[in-house]
Parts: structure tokens; C-alpha cells; sequence
């Protein structure tokens, strides 16, 4: 485990970066630190792998007061990851990733074959390994980047934005990247960003630190969408906290209606109380909304059905997405393989959302994990 | 006669490729003049360049040092040193050394001030030390410019070595001076003739050693 123990640091020009910052880091999840430019995030960061001294107050690691251990021997035991990567550029895919066992002293043909394998575990195609980092595009210079700081297999991943120079899509792709790996080796890391929704969407824990250095709020994703400590955190978060936190309730609970669905060449049933149908083909794959009277009466157009969202590993901000994108005001739901399972509407949505914010009594950090966020 | 004469005649004449006074021993003793003061000032001024750069630090005091360096007169100085010490080789090494210093000084400084920061930064969070980084990280990625420094002040050696023969030593310059006093200007001719040729054959070599230790990381090819 990480601490903070009022950590403070003054530069020598008089800036005061960091303010009292008492932390603790739980070991083998992801915590960011997040909050607007210049409030002390990468200062905060690189207190731990002794980058920076502290002027004030102290950090442990598993206990043990990390000015109080060998400054190389620290570094080599904590992975860091930068902006833009920061490969060297005469070195090879390969030798970049091989730089911390090298150093460790492993033999030139070990360190290769664990490049390679991390070359593989961060889903870079091990044919880029002679290639130099001029040679690669932003994303893949960021994997390689992750792949290096993996390298000797440290507990503890220092991450400074890391992916704050790609575009979002592949963006995106590199957030997956990590939960997965995370998921795989179970790491201590600690992640800074200045982008809220990134935070909210890689952190167990999140300290949001205010301009000064000051902790703001410290507490889980959806603790605080929920609860934002003050006008400041709530300011930060942005206007739409309410929906974005509905990513934390599973749709796995909807109530979904099976009995609209129907096949392409299939009468259309007897249904009073459904308004739509929805046509599926063969695969039962979604093809769109049907009127049901028009349909009896020959009328073969279909009304686009916008987007589905997944049944059981969906959240309920995807069934709310759905249902609004719907034209006909009803989400489709479906399965791992694209069929639709069932069709529900905004307001059984709603009920649902109402329900789960009951359910959880005001104490939203027992919710249920979504499996997406 | 045209210049292109003096040079056909200079190095048709069989007399001028052998003895003491041949082209082979004369441009030996130029090649030896010219590595000894480049040696000297390479050890003397890459390590102090890779050190400020590293460090950032007297980064003034070195421009400062070597705008001093480049407004001493060659020739003068060899002139005084010969007055001051006597006959020798110290008196011709001296001037070639300050004459290379700080072309070798100023852009080892600036080469490796200039390297992008990220990696120094990412080598130093792996855990890597000052010296290490020196020469694993900035050495490497500074080399070009580093080269190209050393290559002017190999040059500028090169062309400048020819002064050894005004205190009576040997090297390609005894063909311009005493071509000179002979009013033999074929043989002035043919001696800068050489000297130029020699020159462009540093240029190859730098050329070549930048082909050879320069990553193709960092030549992006
Ligand atoms: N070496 C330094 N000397 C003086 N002040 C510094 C130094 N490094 C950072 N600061 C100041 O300390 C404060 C915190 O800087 P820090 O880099 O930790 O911010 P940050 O939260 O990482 O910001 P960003 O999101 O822009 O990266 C800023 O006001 C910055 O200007
Ligand atoms: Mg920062």
C-alpha cells in the first residue's frame, strides 16, 4: 500500500504544488488523480518514485518511508509510464521494453522473450519488435510504453497521463487495454489525468485535488457522482453526473417484453398494449420498428431503432441511451451475439432507475458493479 | 598555364611520390598532425560538452570561452609560441587544438542540452543513473549533432595544419611554403591540391562514421 502523510512540497520560487496531502493508495487497483491544470497531480505522482522530494510530511510504501530507500533501487521497482511515452528513439520495440530487466541485469535473451511476451500482453503485434518508435503511430508508442514500464513486472505502476496525446478513439481502446491487463495482473496503480470522464471510468479510487494541492474529495467513482463533497467537485464533474452514474447500475434487472419481437415474415400478433413491433430477421438479429396497423395493411417500411444495448452486461445509462436514441421511444435489448432479447420502454426505464436509486438508500458505493462502465 | 596544368604536372612528376619529400610521406605526416590535435581536443572538449549539456550548467560560460577561442589568430598564435617556447611540435599542436575546441565544445553542449526531454525523464523514473543516461540515452540520441561538431573542427585541423611547415615541420604545407619562397607555384598548387583533397576525404569518413554509429532510430531511416 501507497500513503500519503501530509504531503507537501514548495518549490524553491515559493509555489506550493502539493498542500497537506494525506492519501491511502489500496494495493492492486487502479487510483487516479485527478483535477484541473496545475493543482499538483504529476508533482503528487512523482513524490512516490522519488522524482521530486517532498518538503513536508512523508509517503510509505508497504510501510516503509520511500526517502528511506535506495533511489535507483525504488525507481526500478515502480513502473512509470509518461506522456507521449517518452520512448528512446534509438532504441528497437524490443529494447525499449527490455530496459528496466537489462538494468535488473537479466541476460540479453531473456529480457527479449519477456519483451516479446509483453509485446503481446498489451496487444501490440510482435512484428513491430525491430521497429523504432518513429516508425510507430501514437497509440502503438503508448502500448510500448505501458509494455516497458511492465517490463520487470512491478507492483506498483506510476501512470502520468498517460494517454492524454491520442485521439479518443484510440483513446478508448488503450483504457480497455489496461482494465484488461489490470484484471489480469492485479497491479497498484496510480493514474493522473485531468480528463473526469477518464478518471471515472478507469478508477476503484479517485482523489479529486483542487488548484493549491488540496485534496478535494477522495472516494469511489460512483460515490462521487453521487455525493460530490462540495460546489467545487460538482463543478468539475460536469453537468450530467446524474446520467453518467447510471453506468454504475447494471440493466441486467429491466423488465424486458419479448412479445413485440417478430420476424420479418411473420403475421403480426394481437397486441393492444404494444404500440411498435420490432422486425427481426432470421438471426434475430434488430431490423427495425413496425407499426402494427400499417403492417396489417401491407405497409413493409421500418422506423430505424437507433442503438440496442446489452441485456445482462449493459448498464442502465446504455438502456436510458437506447431508449432515447429510439425513435419510438422503446430501447432494444440484446444479447452477446447481437440478437434481440426484448424490447422496454423510457418509462420502465425510468421506473428502473427510480428503483435502483432507492435500492441503494442513499449509499450508492454498495451498487452493484456494471459489468461496463 | 592554367591552374589545371599545375596540378597535371605537379602529380605527374615521379620525383614528387617518393623520399622524405614525396607526396605519400608529406601527406603521412599532415594525417598525423591533424589526428594528434583532434584527438587532443576531443578528449579535452566532448567530455566537457556532454557534461554542461547534461547538467544544463555553464552553458554561458562555454560560448563565452569559445567566441574567445575562435577570434585567436592561428598563424599569430603559432608565431608567438614559437617566440615564447622554441622550436617544436607543441608550438603547431597548440593553436590546432585551441582552433578545435570550440566548434567540438559549443555543439557537443548544444547537442545534448537539445535532446527531447521525455526520455531523459522516462530513463531517470526506471532508475537509471546520471552516467548511464549520458551515454545509453543522450549520447546516442545527440550523435549526429555531436558528429557534425567534430567534423568542423576535423576540417578546419586539415586545412589549418599546413602552418606546421612555417617552423619547419612537414605535412602537405611544406609544398605551399616553400612553393612559395621558390616562386614554384606548381608546387603550391599541387600542396593545396592535397590539402583540399584531404579535407573532402575527412568529409567521407564522417560521412561513413555517421552511417555506422548513428541509430537509424535517430536518422529516421
Ligand atoms: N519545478 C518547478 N518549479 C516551480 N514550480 C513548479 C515546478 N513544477 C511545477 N510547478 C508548479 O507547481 C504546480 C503544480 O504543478 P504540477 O505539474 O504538479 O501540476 P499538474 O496537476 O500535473 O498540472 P497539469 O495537469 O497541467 O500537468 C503548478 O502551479 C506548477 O506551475
Ligand atoms: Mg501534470
Amino acid at each position: 500500500m501507497i500513503r500519503f502523510e501530509s504531503v507537501t512540497k514548495r518549490y524553491p520560487d515559493g509555489t506550493v504544488a502539493v498542500d497537506g496531502l494525506s492519501l491511502e493508495i489500496p494495493d492492486r487497483s487502479i487510483t487516479v488523480l485527478v483535477g484541473p491544470s496545475g493543482c499538483g497531480k504529476t508533482t503528487s505522482l512523482r513524490m512516490v518514485n522519488r522524482m521530486i522530494e517532498p518538503s513536508g510530511g512523508r509517503i510509505l510504501l508497504d510501510g516503509e518511508d520511500v526517502q528511506q530507500q535506495p533511489v535507483h533501487t525504488l525507481r526500478r521497482s515502480m513502473g512509470y509510464v509518461i506522456q507521449h511515452a517518452g520512448l528512446f528513439p534509438h532504441r528497437t520495440v524490443a529494447d525499449n521494453i527490455a530496459t528496466v530487466p537489462r538494468l535488473l541485469g537479466w541476460d540479453r535473451r531473456r529480457a527479449r522473450s519477456r519483451a516479446l511476451e509483453l509485446m503481446e500482453r498489451v496487444g501490440l503485434d510482435t512484428a513491430l519488435a525491430r521497429r523504432y518508435p518513429y516508425q510507430l503511430s501514437g497509440g502503438q508508442q503508448q502500448r510500448v510504453g505501458v509494455a516497458r514500464a511492465l517490463a520487470a513486472d512491478p507492483p506498483v505502476l506510476l501512470m502520468d497521463e498517460p494517454f492524454s496525446a491520442v485521439d479518443p478513439i484510440v483513446r478508448k481502446g488503450l483504457q480497455e487495454e489496461l482494465l484488461r491487463i489490470q484484471q489480469e495482473l492485479g497491479k497498484t496503480i496510480v493514474f493522473v489525468t485531468h480528463d473526469i470522464d477518464e478518471a471515472i471510468r478507469l478508477g476503484d479510487m479517485i482523489a479529486v485535488l483542487r488548484t493549491g494541492g488540496r485534496l478535494a474529495q477522495y472516494a469511489p467513482p460512483d460515490r462521487l457522482l453521487s455525493a460530490p463533497a462540495d460546489a467545487f467537485v460538482e463543478d468539475f464533474l460536469g453537468a450530467d453526473r446524474g446520467i453518467r452514474r447510471l453506468s454504475f447500475f447494471t440493466s441486467g434487472g429491466l423488465e424486458l417484453s419479448s412479445a413485440p419481437v417478430v420476424g420479418e415474415d411473420d403475421a403480426p400478433p394481437d397486441l393492444p398494449t404494444a404500440p411498435y413491433l420490432l422486425v427481426v430477421d432470421g438471426d434475430r438479429r434488430p431490423l427495425g420498428w413496425a407499426d402494427p396497423k400499417r403492417r396489417a395493411a401491407g405497409d413493409r417500411t421500418l422506423i430505424p431503432y437507433g442503438r440496442s444495448f446489452p441485456a445482462e452486461r449493459g448498464s442502465l445509462r446504455e438502456a436510458l441511451d437506447s431508449a432515447v436514441l429510439s425513435p419510438t421511444g422503446w430501447a432494444v435489448a440484446v444479447d452477446g451475439d447481437g440478437r434481440a432479447v426484448g424490447v422496454v420502454s423510457q418509462e420502465a426505464v425510468a421506473a428502473a432507475i427510480r428503483a435502483a436509486h432507492a435500492g441503494q438508500g442513499g449509499a450508492p458505493e454498495d451498487a452493484e458493479p456494471a459489468g461496463v462502465r | 598555364m592554367s591552374i589545371f596544368h599545375f596540378i597535371s604536372d605537379f602529380f605527374s612528376q615521379s620525383a614528387h611520390w617518393h623520399g622524405y619529400d614525396g607526396i605519400p610521406q608529406r601527406l603521412w605526416e599532415h594525417i598525423q598532425y591533424s589526428m594528434l590535435a583532434m584527438a587532443v581536443a576531443t578528449g579535452v572538449a566532448l567530455p566537457v560538452g556532454l557534461v554542461t549539456g547534461h547538467t544544463g550548467r555553464g552553458g554561458n560560460a562555454l560560448a563565452l570561452l569559445a567566441t574567445a577561442g575562435r577570434a585567436l589568430p592561428s598563424f599569430g598564435l603559432l608565431v608567438l609560441l614559437f617566440v615564447i617556447i622554441g622550436l617544436g611540435l607543441l608550438p603547431v599542436m597548440i593553436p590546432l587544438v585551441v582552433l578545435a575546441i570550440p566548434p567540438i565544445l559549443v555543439t557537443t553542449n548544444e547537442a545534448v542540452r537539445s535532446v527531447d526531454p521525455a526520455p531523459v525523464d522516462a530513463a531517470r523514473g526506471m532508475g537509471m543513473r546520471p552516467l548511464r543516461i549520458l551515454a545509453q540515452v543522450e549520447l546516442p540520441v545527440a550523435l549526429p549533432l555531436i558528429l557534425s561538431g567534430l567534423r568542423s573542427a576535423a576540417i578546419q585541423i586539415v586545412s589549418t595544419a599546413t602552418i606546421a611547415a612555417y617552423v619547419s615541420f612537414g605535412g602537405l604545407g611544406r609544398y605551399i611554403v616553400d612553393g612559395l619562397y621558390q616562386r614554384d607555384y606548381e608546387q603550391v598548387v599541387g600542396g593545396a591540391t592535397l590539402v583540399a583533397g584531404l579535407a573532402l576525404a575527412t568529409l567521407g569518413a564522417f560521412w561513413l562514421a555517421g552511417r555506422l554509429a548513428v541509430s537509424p532510430g535517430v536518422r529516421h531511416r
